[in-house]
């Protein structure tokens, strides 16, 4: 054995220890698209709630119709499958590039590993929402979306950890500062989404 | 000029057996279909290099059934790991003494 082939064998074993245990298929560009579709979701948002005349700070609706709060409900449940579909598709495409299954042992792991802040979080903005209590949705959703992402990290990027932590405290400041839910959606969703991607794809791809 | 051969380890010469307990190193465990699709191996292959490291007590194989389907977790013995680790300084101390 000479000195190549052990190089090459360690460099072998490191890229298997990683590929076998860690995500690499999310792509960074998915994340730029996802929040895009974030951006449009809170537009269509905006003018639903505030309308077109809002230069005098006068809104058209307020939340708590229930018309209004069925098609929020809507648009963001739109978002959130557009997302996936993205997210899913374009994971496909880079792991069939790479010549992977997207459905591996660690990509199950992750799911697992999200899936349960996830559902928490989500069960309990409907419970508020049940209740009545609308100012609580916006930073309950953000900050377990931080904690699944921040749990997922294990088996990813180490910058979703980052993207986790982040969403968590825009979530804490939404609550701190009520009414302001929307917009913290748009830094959240959006554009920390973007950002993310813009890095992951710049690094990684 | 002389290497210490003595953690060198002939079980993982074999490259499938090192690239399996590569990857049992780095996880919890793993089962059957999920590492071959990982290696890019043919069943028999897989399997008969599983079987060298369970005789060697290098990793344990458990087996369970999901949704009916058979289904074979590996995991690495602490053996298994020791060897392991040895092997690589193996390695490392070759590349070294080529160096010098």
């Amino acid at each position: 054995m000479n000195q190549q082939d052990l190089i090459k064998e360690i460099g072998n074993i490191r890229s298997l220890m990683e590929r076998s245990s860690k995500v690499l298929s999310i792509s960074g560009l998915s994340g730029v698209l996802i929040g895009i579709y974030a951006l449009v979701g809170a537009a269509a948002a905006y003018y639903m709630v505030y309308g077109f005349d809002s230069q005098f700070a006068y809104r058209d609706h307020y939340v708590t119709e229930p018309a209004i709060i069925r098609n929020l409900f809507w648009i963001a449940l739109t978002v959130l499958l557009a997302s996936l579909t993205t997210g899913l598709w374009m994971a496909r495409r880079k792991a069939n590039k790479a010549g992977q299954v997207v459905w591996n042992a660690s990509s199950k792991a992750m799911l697992l590993a999200m899936a349960i802040p996830l559902i928490t979080g989500g069960l309990l903005a409907l419970i508020f929402l049940s209740k009545g209590l609308f100012g609580l949705i916006a930073s309950t959703l953000l900050i377990f979306y931080g904690l699944a992402l921040t749990s997922a990290s294990v088996y990813t990027f180490k910058e979703v950890r980052w993207l986790g932590l982040l969403e968590i405290v825009l979530g804490l400041l939404a609550l701190l500062l009520p009414g302001y839910g929307l917009w913290f959606w748009v830094l959240g969703f959006g554009v920390l989404h973007i950002i993310y991607g813009f890095i992951v794809h710049k690094k990684y791809e | 000029m002389s290497v210490d051969f003595s953690l060198y380890n002939k079980v993982f010469e074999n490259r499938i057996r090192l690239q399996i307990m590569s990857v049992l190193m780095a996880n919890e465990g793993y089962d059957f279909s999920s590492l071959k699709d990982l290696l890019d191996v043919t069943d028999g292959n897989l399997a008969s290099n599983l079987k060298t490291l369970e005789k060697e007590g290098y990793i344990t194989v458990e087996k369970s059934f999901v949704d009916r389907k058979p289904n074979t977790r590996y995991k690495r013995t602490d053996k298994g790991a020791k060897a392991f680790e040895n092997h690589l300084s193996a390695l490392e101390n070759l590349i070294k003494q080529q160096y010098k």
